[in-house]
C-alpha cells in the first residue's frame, strides 16, 4: 500500500529552514541552467534565423567568411543572370549583390574605448524582397544614390545618434539614419544597411563581398550548386544561406553549450549534497516515525518511494523558484563578438516553455538522485531498534 | 585552538556529512575561481602594451589596409625609433577546427620590437635568412607535433590558395598577454605572392620617450587625414583595451554566475552546519554543564565551520590553481595567459571567510544561547 501524499507533503514544512535552503539552493542552480542555455538559445536562433532555405549565399572560393570573401562585378552579373535565381513580380532578378564590412563604433555609455565591430551591409534594392524576414519598422527605406542608412533594431539605443535623422560617422563621412528594421530577431538587426553603390567607394572599392539570391526552386538547391561552382568564367562557393548563417555560429554557440553544461554540473553536484543533508537529517529526525509506519505494515518499497517523493517534492519547489528567477532574463540583450566573422552580434537571452520544462526534470532529477539514498536507509530501518 | 581535536572528532561523527559538504565548497570555489580567472585574463590582456609602442590602424576600421609605402613616412616622424608591420592572413590547418593567428610581419624590425618575444639567436637568423621560412608559437608546435625545420601547408581563407612555409623559428614569450599560439611568416613573401598589393593591415612603432606618445599620434593622424587611407594612431595598450571590449557582456556575466555559484553553495554549507549543531543540542548542554563556557561552545562552532570551509577553500582555490598551471588551459587560443591571478585568490579567501561566518554563525550563536536545562530534557 501506498504512503498518502499529504503526509510528505506535510513532512516536507516540518523543518522549514533546511527545506528553504535546499530549495533555493536548487533554484539557483536551476536558474543558471535555464540562464545560461537561454544565452546558448538566443544566439543560435540569431544567426540561425538569419539564414534561409530559400536563399543561396555566393562567397568567392575558399573564403569561410563573408569578410574574407570578394567579388567582382562580372561575376556578380553572371549570378544575377542564372536561370536558378527566382524572378521578382517587376520581373527583375531576386539578386542582391552585397558589400560586408566592419566599422568600429563607440558603444553608448560612460567608457569611450569600448567599441563594437559593427557589421555595414551594402545592399541592392532587391535585398527587401529576397529576406522575407526583414521589415522596416520606422521610417522610409534608403534612396538611391543618397547616403542614408536603415538600422538594425539592435543597433537602436545601444550607440549613439541611433534615431531617425540621426547622422552616424564612419568612412570618414556622416550617414543619415533614415530608417530601423527588424528582422525576426537575427543577426541581421545587428547591422547596418544601406545601398552597396554608396558603400564601395568609400570602403574596399569595386568589389562586392557575397551575393544573396532567392532560389527559383529551393529544393533544387544542390543543382544550383553544382551549376555555379562548376561555371569555368567564375571562382566562387554557393552555400545554402540558413546553413551557412549556422555554422558562422558553431564555435561560440558550442562554446556557450558547453560551458552551460560544465558549470551546471558543477552547481548541480553541490545542490545535490545540499539534498542528500536534507533528507538524511529528515529520515534521522523521523527513525520513529518511520518504524511506526513500517509497523502498521507499509511495505519498505512504499518507503523508499514516499521519501523520494519529499526529496523530489522539495527539488519541484526548488525548480519552480528557480524558473521563476530565470524568467526575467527573457529579452535581455547581451552582446559579444561572433570571432567567426569577427562582428560584434547582440541577441536576446531566449527563455522557451522547452527550456523551463528542462529546468523542472533537472530540479526533481537533482531531488531523486539526492533523496536516494537516505530513503534507501529509511525504508531498511531495523524497526524494534527505531522504535526504541 | 586546544579543541581543535575536539572540533575535528566532531566533524568525524558524520563523515558521509562532512565530506559532501567540503566537496561542495571545493567545487563552488573552483568554479568561482574558474569564471573570475576568465573576467581578470580579458582584464589584464586590456592592461598588457608597453608605453613605448604605439598602434597605427586603417581609420575606417580594423579590417581595412594601410598603404606600406607608409613605412617611410612615419619612421621620417621625429620621436619614432622604429616601425614594422604586419597583416593578419587568417590561414587554417589541416580541417580548421583548430584556430590560431596568422600574422605576415616584416621579420626584423618585428623581432627588434617585441623583445617579449624570445627566439633563440640562431633560429632567429634562420628565420629572417628564409623567405618561405615561419616563426611559430611553442605551444602551437606542441598542438600539431610540429618540428622545427619541418614544411607545413597553410590554406588561405583571405588570401586563397595553399601556402607552404618552413618552420625555422620557435618563439616563447615572456609576458602571458601575447598569445604563444601565432604563426608568423615574411610579409614580403605574401607581397610577392599577391603580385605586391602594397598592403599593411597595422603598423607597430616604437617611440623614444612614451610621454611624447600623445604628441606623435596627433602628428600622424593629421598627417594621413585627408588621404584616401586616414590612420589612427593610440598606445598599444589602447588598442588592446578596445580590443578587449568587444567580449562585450561576457565578463559581466562570468561575474554573475560565479556569484550565483557562491551564494548557491554558501546555502548548502549553511544548511549542513545547522543541521550537525542540532542534532548535537543535548551534547551541548552536557558540555555546558561540565563547565564549557558560552565563548568557548561559541568558538568551537565557528571553527567547524571554519575547518569545512577551508579545506573546501584550499581544494578548490588551489585545485584551480595547479590544473590551470600544469594544463596551460588558454580558452583554445582565446584567452591566453590564462592563470588564477592572486587577486583571484585573495577575493576566493574573502569569499571563503564570509562562508564561515554565515554557515557557522546561527549554529554558534544558538550553542552559545542554549538553556541547559530544557536542552537536557529535550528528547531526540
Amino acid at each position: 500500500m501506498k504512503i498518502p501524499f499529504v503526509y510528505n507533503a506535510r513532512s516536507v514544512f516540518q523543518r522549514p529552514a533546511s527545506t528553504a535552503f535546499t530549495a533555493v539552493g536548487i533554484a539557483l542552480v536551476v536558474a543558471v541552467f535555464i540562464g545560461m542555455l537561454a544565452l546558448a538559445n538566443g544566439f543560435r536562433a540569431a544567426l540561425a534565423r538569419t539564414g534561409s532555405d530559400e536563399n543561396a549565399l555566393v562567397l568567392r572560393r575558399g573564403a569561410d567568411s563573408e569578410l574574407s570573401s570578394g567579388i567582382d562585378r562580372a561575376t556578380a552579373n553572371l549570378i544575377g543572370s542564372s536561370p536558378h535565381v527566382a524572378i521578382g513580380a517587376d520581373g527583375h532578378p531576386l539578386v542582391s549583390p552585397e558589400v560586408y564590412v566592419l566599422v568600429p563604433l563607440v558603444r553608448l555609455g560612460d567608457d569611450s574605448t569600448s567599441i563594437g565591430n559593427v557589421v555595414v551591409r551594402g545592399i541592392s534594392a532587391k535585398a527587401w524582397d529576397v529576406r522575407a524576414n526583414v521589415r522596416v519598422t520606422e521610417g522610409q527605406k534608403p534612396v538611391s544614390g543618397r547616403a542614408e542608412i536603415c538600422l538594425g533594431e539592435k543597433i537602436v539605443g545601444r550607440y549613439p545618434n541611433t534615431a531617425i535623422g540621426g547622422k552616424i560617422r564612419f568612412a570618414g563621412r556622416n550617414w543619415d539614419v533614415v530608417c530601423h528594421f527588424s528582422a525576426g530577431g537575427s543577426a541581421f538587426e545587428s547591422e547596418i544597411w544601406g545601398e552597396n553603390e554608396q558603400f564601395m567607394p568609400v570602403f574596399r572599392g569595386e568589389a562586392f563581398q557575397s551575393i544573396s539570391f532567392r532560389l527559383k526552386d529551393p529544393k533544387a538547391f544542390e543543382e544550383a550548386k553544382r551549376a555555379l561552382e562548376s561555371d569555368k568564367r567564375v571562382q566562387v562557393d554557393v552555400h545554402r544561406e540558413s546553413t551557412f548563417y549556422v555554422q558562422q555560429s558553431k564555435l561560440l554557440g558550442d562554446i556557450l553549450q558547453f560551458l552551460a553544461v560544465v558549470i551546471t554540473s558543477i552547481m548541480a553536484i553541490g545542490a545535490i549534497f545540499g539534498a542528500v543533508n536534507t533528507m538524511y537529517a529528515a529520515v534521522a529526525g523521523r527513525t520513529p516515525e518511520i518504524a511506526v509506519l513500517l509497523t502498521l505494515g507499509f511495505h519498505p518499497r512504499s518507503v523508499l518511494a514516499s521519501f523520494l517523493l519529499e526529496s523530489a517534492i522539495i527539488a519541484a519547489i526548488g525548480g519552480v523558484i528557480g524558473c521563476l528567477l530565470a524568467l526575467p532574463v527573457n529579452g535581455f540583450v547581451a552582446s559579444t563578438t561572433n570571432w567567426s566573422s569577427f562582428s560584434e552580434i547582440a541577441f536576446n537571452f531566449r527563455v522557451t516553455p522547452g527550456l523551463l520544462l528542462a529546468g523542472m526534470i533537472f530540479a526533481v532529477l537533482m531531488g531523486v538522485l539526492g533523496g536516494f539514498f537516505p530513503a534507501r536507509r529509511a525504508s531498511r530501518l531495523p524497526v524494534v531498534q527505531a522504535l526504541r | 585552538m586546544k579543541f581543535l581535536p575536539l572540533v575535528l572528532a566532531n566533524l568525524g561523527r558524520h563523515k558521509r556529512r562532512t565530506i559532501l559538504t567540503i566537496t561542495s565548497v571545493a567545487l563552488a570555489l573552483f568554479l568561482f575561481a574558474s569564471l573570475q580567472t576568465v573576467v581578470t585574463t580579458i582584464a589584464s590582456a586590456s592592461k598588457f602594451g608597453s608605453a613605448r609602442r604605439l598602434v597605427a590602424t586603417n581609420a575606417t576600421g580594423i579590417v581595412f589596409t594601410l598603404p606600406i609605402a607608409y613605412a617611410n613616412r612615419l619612421q621620417a616622424v621625429k620621436g619614432v625609433e622604429g616601425v614594422t608591420w604586419a597583416n593578419w592572413f587568417g590561414g587554417r590547418y589541416g580541417d580548421g577546427r583548430r584556430f590560431f593567428a596568422t600574422f605576415a610581419i616584416e621579420p626584423k624590425s618585428y623581432l627588434d620590437l617585441y623583445p617579449e618575444m624570445v627566439v633563440p639567436a640562431e633560429q632567429k637568423e634562420a628565420f629572417i635568412r628564409e623567405r618561405t621560412g615561419a616563426l611559430v608559437g611553442k605551444r602551437l608546435m606542441e598542438v600539431f607535433g610540429w618540428k622545427l625545420g619541418q614544411n607545413v601547408t597553410l590554406q588561405g581563407t583571405i588570401f586563397p590558395g595553399d601556402w607552404t612555409f618552413t618552420i625555422r623559428g620557435v618563439y616563447t614569450p615572456t609576458n602571458p598577454a601575447i598569445g604563444d599560439d601565432a604563426f608568423m611568416f615574411h610579409h614580403d613573401y605574401m607581397e610577392e605572392r599577391l603580385n605586391r598589393p602594397g598592403i599593411a593591415g597595422w603598423y607597430i612603432l616604437r617611440i623614444e620617450r612614451p610621454d611624447a606618445a600623445p604628441t606623435i599620434a596627433k602628428t600622424i593622424d593629421d598627417q594621413f587625414r585627408n588621404s584616401p587611407y586616414p590612420t589612427k594612431t593610440g598606445t598599444e595598450q589602447a588598442f588592446n583595451a578596445s580590443f578587449a571590449t568587444m567580449w562585450g557582456n561576457v565578463s559581466l556575466l562570468m561575474g554573475t554566475i560565479g556569484m550565483a555559484v557562491v551564494f548557491a553553495i554558501l546555502l548548502v554549507t549553511a544548511n549542513a552546519m545547522m543541521m550537525g549543531a542540532r542534532e548535537r543540542t543535548r551534547e551541548v548542554a552536557v558540555l555546558k554543564t561540565i563547565g564549557f563556557g558560552d565563548r568557548t561552545l561559541f568558538g568551537m562552532v565557528m571553527l567547524e565551520a571554519g575547518v569545512i570551509a577551508i579545506t573546501g577553500a584550499v581544494l578548490g582555490l588551489g585545485g584551480a590553481k595547479l590544473l590551470y598551471k600544469s594544463t596551460h588551459f588558454n580558452g583554445g587560443g582565446f584567452l591566453p595567459g590564462f592563470d588564477v591571478a592572486p587577486s583571484t585568490l585573495a577575493l576566493g579567501s574573502a569569499v571563503t571567510l564570509v562562508l564561515m561566518l554565515a554557515s557557522g554563525l546561527v549554529p554558534a550563536v544558538r550553542a552559545a544561547r542554549l538553556p541547559v536545562v530544557s536542552a537536557l530534557r529535550q528528547v531526540g
